[in-house]
C-alpha cells in the first residue's frame, strides 16, 4: 500500500529506509527511525509503523531559509503563511523565517504574536523576523527588547534598507546589547531611485531606469564600518553583485563576524532576462550580470557567502502583467530552489546542505531546533530528496498562491520526496499530507 | 500568418527600412495629389490607444491612416475606462474584442507595446514607449535625410542633448547606423545612458567639440521641467555647451542640415530663426512623417503587397 494512503494519525514510529544520510558531521548509508518528534535510531535494517522508502536518495537535515515573504497580514491573496509553508515543506524546508514587510508591518508584539500563532498552525516552524524601524520607514526603532522576548532573533526592515546611516549606528548598537541579529537589505534609494533593472548596458537598450551595482555595494560598505564600530552582529541579505562579495570577503578577512546570503536568482538568472520585458524577471535587487554570477558561486563556494536564501516573493498575477516599471519586484523560490543549487552550482551535496540548512539556522539561532544533524536525539527536522530526478518546473503546479517563477518550464535534477517537521511526514512522496 | 509588428528598429533590416522609404515614395506622391487618399486599407480597422499625450504623432498616425482609407477607433486615456483603473490588459482585449486589425500604441512604459503582443491577434505599432523607442520617428527621419542626399551611408550625424531619456535618440541612432551614417552622441555624461555598448556610436561632450565635422545636427528636446536632482546645473549652462546657438549657426558649413523630433524649446537647444533658416528641416519631418507612417501602416495591415493605390482609383476632378 502507498505510504500516503497509511492514517498518519495512527503512526507512532517512521522509517525513513534505504537511504544516503547525509549531515554536517558527515555522509553513510543508514535507515532512521523518527518517533515522538525525535531521531531515535540510525543504523542498518531498522523498520518502523510507516516506511519512507529512500532508496536512491539523499536524507539530509531539512533545510532552513532565512528570507521568505509570507504575506501575512495584509497580502492573502498573494500567499498566506499556510499556502506559503506548503510550499516551503515541498520544497524540503522545514523552518521558514517570515519577512516582516507585511501589512501591518511586524514591528510590535500584537503582530508578530498573530504571525507566530499562524506559523504554528502551518506545515514547518515558522519563525519570523521583526522590522528595525516603526513602520519600516527608517526612523523609530521597533521594541526589539519585547518582540526579542517572544523568541525573535532577526530583525530587518527588508524590501527597504534602513537610509539614514545614524539611525542604522543606533539600531546597531541597541541591538548589540539585545544579542540579535541586524539584516541588511542593502539599497542606497537616492541611487536605486526609480529604477527597475540592473544598471547597465541591457537596461541601457531597453531604456529602463537602471539600480546601479553601488546602490548595493555603498550600503554593504558602510555597515561593515557601522558593524566595525558597534560590534553589532549583521546579516547581509540578498548579495547580487560581485562588489558586494568582494567587501564581505575583506570583511571576513580582518576577522569580523558578519554573515550573507545570496537568493537561487542571484546566481542563476541575469539582466538579459529582462531584454523580453517580462516583469515575472523584476526583483530587488535586481538581476545583475555574468559576471556577478560567477562572484556569487564563488562567494558560495569559498564560504564567504553563508547561506542560500529564497527571497520567497510572491505576487498576484495581475500585478505581475502590468508594464515594468510598474509591477512590484519579485519571484517565488521556496519550491525551486533546492534543485536549482543542485543543478546550477558545482558543489558536493554536503555543501549545498551546509548553504541550505545548517548554516542558515545558525545564523537566524535556531540551530538548537534545526541542528543539522541526523543522530539520535536530534529533533526530527528531516528532508529526503532524490538528487537525479528531473523536473519540469511549472507556477501553476506549485502550492503557492501565486504562480510568479520566472523558472517556468525549466527542466531541473532534484526532487523532494519526503519532508518530516518534526516528526510529522508532512510531506510523502513528494505530495503534501494537509 | 501570425501578426508582425513594429516595436524597434531592430525589428528592421536595412533593407526592409530601403523597401518602406521606396513605399514612402509612393506615398508622398499620394500626399501630394489634389485628393489626397487611397483605398489601400478600406475595411481595416486601427486602433490608436494614447497612453500619453501626443499631439503631432497621433495626428500624424491618423492623418496615415485615414489617407489609406482605414477606419480608426480612439482611445485616450482621459476619456477612457483607463482613468477608471482598467488595466492595460483588458484595454486591449477589449479593442480586440471589438474587432481590430492593429493597435497602435504610446505609453510612458518602455517595453509596453511588447507586453500587449500577447493578447491581441492584431498587429502592435509603437509610437513611442517611455525612453525605449520610435521607430517611426527614425524611419520619417532616415526619410527625410534620405530625400535630402540620396543616402545615408558615411553621413557623419550629431545627436544633441538629452540621449538619456530620449526613445527618439536610441531609434534613430540605430536606424541611422543601420543605413551606413556614423553617429556620435552630444551631451553631458549625466544626460548619456549608463552604457553605450548598444549602439556603434562616438560621443562627445560639447557641441562645439563637433559643429565643424558634421552633416547633420540632430537636436534634441531639453526638458523644461524643473527636476529633482537635475542633470545640468541650468538650462543657461546646458545652452552655452549645447544649444544650437545664432552663433553657432553662423559657423556651420553651409550645407549642414539641422533637425529636431518637436516639440521645440526655440532658445534653449536651438535658436529662434535656426528651424526656419534654408538648413532647417522641420517641417520637411512633419510632411514626411505622414507619408512613412502611411507605408507602415500599408506594409502591415494591407493583404497584398501590390501597391494598386498607386494607380488613380479615384477620379481626380474635372478641371484638375
Amino acid at each position: 500500500m502507498p505510504a500516503s494512503l497509511t492514517s498518519i494519525s495512527s503512526v507512532t514510529s517512521i522509517v525513513i529506509k534505504g537511504g544516503l544520510v547525509i549531515d554536517r558531521s558527515g555522509e553513510h548509508m543508514a535507515d532512521v527511525v523518527i518517533e515522538s518528534g525525535h531521531i531515535v535510531a540510525v543504523g542498518k535494517d531498522l523498520s518502523g509503523d510507516l516506511v519512507l522508502d529512500a532508496s536512491g536518495c539523499v536524507v539530509a537535515p531539512g533545510l532552513v531559509d532565512v528570507h521568505s515573504h509570507l504575506r501575512e497580514p495584509g497580502m492573502e491573496e498573494a500567499e498566506t503563511i499556510e499556502s506559503g509553508s506548503r510550499g516551503a515543506v515541498l520544497g524540503g524546508y522545514t523552518a521558514v523565517v517570515a519577512m516582516p514587510n507585511t501589512m501591518p508591518a511586524i514591528d510590535c508584539a500584537s503582530v508578530a504574536r498573530d504571525v507566530l500563532a499562524l506559523g504554528r498552525e502551518s506545515l514547518c516552524d515558522v519563525y519570523t523576523s521583526a522590522a528595525i524601524t516603526m513602520g519600516r520607514a527608517g526612523e523609530i526603532l521597533t521594541p526589539m527588547a519585547e518582540l526579542a522576548a517572544l523568541g525573535i532573533n532577526l530583525f530587518t526592515d527588508d524590501g527597504a534598507g534602513v537610509q539614514d546611516p545614524a539611525i542604522m549606528r543606533l539600531a546597531m548598537e541597541y541591538a548589540a546589547g539585545l544579542d540579535v541579529t541586524l539584516a541588511q537589505h542593502c539599497e542606497i534609494e537616492s541611487l536605486s531611485h526609480a529604477g527597475h533593472m540592473n544598471e547597465g548596458a541591457v537596461s541601457a537598450k531597453l531604456g529602463v531606469a537602471g539600480i546601479p551595482a553601488e546602490a548595493e555595494e555603498l550600503m554593504v560598505s558602510r555597515d561593515i564600518a557601522l558593524a566595525k564600530l558597534t560590534g553589532a552582529k549583521v546579516h547581509f541579505q540578498h548579495m547580487s553583485t560581485a562588489g558586494s562579495v568582494e567587501l564581505i570577503r575583506a570583511a571576513r578577512a580582518t576577522g569580523m563576524s558578519v554573515s550573507a546570503e545570496a537568493t537561487t536568482h542571484h546566481f542563476t538568472l541575469t539582466d538579459s532576462c529582462l531584454e523580453s520585458y517580462d516583469p515575472i524577471f523584476k526583483v530587488n535587487p535586481p538581476l545583475r550580470t555574468a559576471a556577478d554570477i560567477v562572484a556569487v558561486k564563488a562567494g558560495l563556494a569559498d564560504g564567504t557567502i553563508d547561506a542560500i536564501a529564497t527571497d520567497h516573493a510572491p505576487h498576484t498575477p495581475e500585478t505581475k502583467e502590468r508594464p515594468l516599471d510598474q509591477a512590484p519586484p519579485g519571484m517565488l523560490g521556496l519550491e525551486t530552489a533546492l534543485a536549482l543549487a543542485l543543478t546550477e552550482l558545482d558543489l558536493p551535496i554536503a555543501d549545498v546542505l551546509r548553504l541550505m540548512s545548517w548554516r542558515p539556522a545558525e545564523i537566524v539561532g535556531i540551530d538548537d531546533v534545526h541542528s543539522g544533524k541526523i543522530e539520535v536525539g536530534a529533533i526530527a527536522n528531516v528532508c529526503v530528496f532524490d538528487p537525479q530526478e528531473e523536473w519540469t518546473i511549472s507556477g501553476s503546479a506549485m502550492a503557492s498562491k501565486s504562480r510568479n517563477t520566472p523558472y517556468e518550464g525549466r527542466t531541473v535534477r532534484g526532487k523532494v520526496r519526503h519532508t518530516i517537521v518534526a516528526g510529522e511526514a508532512v510531506v510523502i512522496d513528494a505530495e503534501a499530507q494537509r | 500568418m501570425g501578426a508582425t509588428h513594429l516595436l524597434t528598429i531592430d525589428d528592421l533590416s536595412a533593407a526592409d527600412i530601403d523597401e518602406l522609404m521606396r513605399l514612402t515614395d509612393s506615398f508622398v506622391e499620394v500626399s501630394e495629389r489634389r485628393i489626397p487618399k487611397v483605398p489601400a486599407l478600406r475595411g481595416r480597422t486601427v486602433a490608436f490607444l494614447f497612453y500619453e499625450d501626443s499631439t503631432r504623432t497621433r495626428l500624424s498616425f491618423e492623418t496615415a491612416a485615414k489617407r489609406l482609407s482605414a477606419d480608426t477607433m480612439n482611445f485616450s486615456v482621459g476619456s477612457s475606462s483607463v482613468s477608471k483603473g482598467e488595466s492595460l490588459r483588458d484595454t486591449v482585449q477589449t479593442i480586440q474584442a471589438m474587432g481590430v486589425d492593429g493597435i497602435v500604441l504610446r505609453h510612458k512604459s518602455a517595453g509596453a507595446p511588447k507586453l500587449i503582443t500577447q493578447w491581441t491577434d492584431g498587429s502592435v505599432i509603437n509610437a513611442g514607449d517611455g525612453w525605449h523607442a520610435h521607430p517611426t520617428q527614425a524611419l520619417l527621419d532616415t526619410y527625410t535625410l534620405r530625400q535630402q542626399r540620396g543616402s545615408l551611408t558615411g553621413m557623419r550625424i550629431a545627436i544633441v542633448g538629452d540621449i538619456k531619456h530620449s526613445r527618439v535618440a536610441r531609434s534613430n541612432a540605430a536606424a541611422f547606423t543601420k543605413m551606413g551614417a556614423k553617429v556620435t552622441f552630444v551631451a553631458p555624461k549625466t544626460l548619456l545612458p549608463s552604457s553605450l555598448e548598444p549602439w556603434d556610436v562616438t560621443v562627445a561632450h560639447s557641441i562645439d567639440d563637433v559643429i565643424d565635422e558634421v552633416d547633420v545636427l540632430y537636436m534634441l528636446r531639453m526638458q523644461m521641467e524643473r527636476q529633482e536632482r537635475s542633470p545640468v546645473p541650468s538650462l543657461r549652462e546646458y545652452t552655452r555647451q549645447f544649444g544650437l546657438t545664432a552663433q553657432r549657426f553662423q559657423r556651420l558649413n553651409d550645407d549642414v542640415l539641422v533637425m529636431h523630433p518637436g516639440p521645440m524649446n526655440r532658445g534653449v537647444e536651438i535658436a529662434a530663426d535656426v528651424p526656419d533658416s534654408v538648413n532647417g528641416l522641420v517641417t520637411d519631418q512633419v510632411r514626411n512623417g505622414v507619408a512613412v507612417r502611411m507605408a507602415v501602416l500599408f506594409k502591415l495591415f494591407s493583404t497584398t503587397s501590390d501597391p494598386s493605390f498607386s494607380k488613380p482609383t479615384i477620379a481626380a476632378p474635372a478641371g484638375a
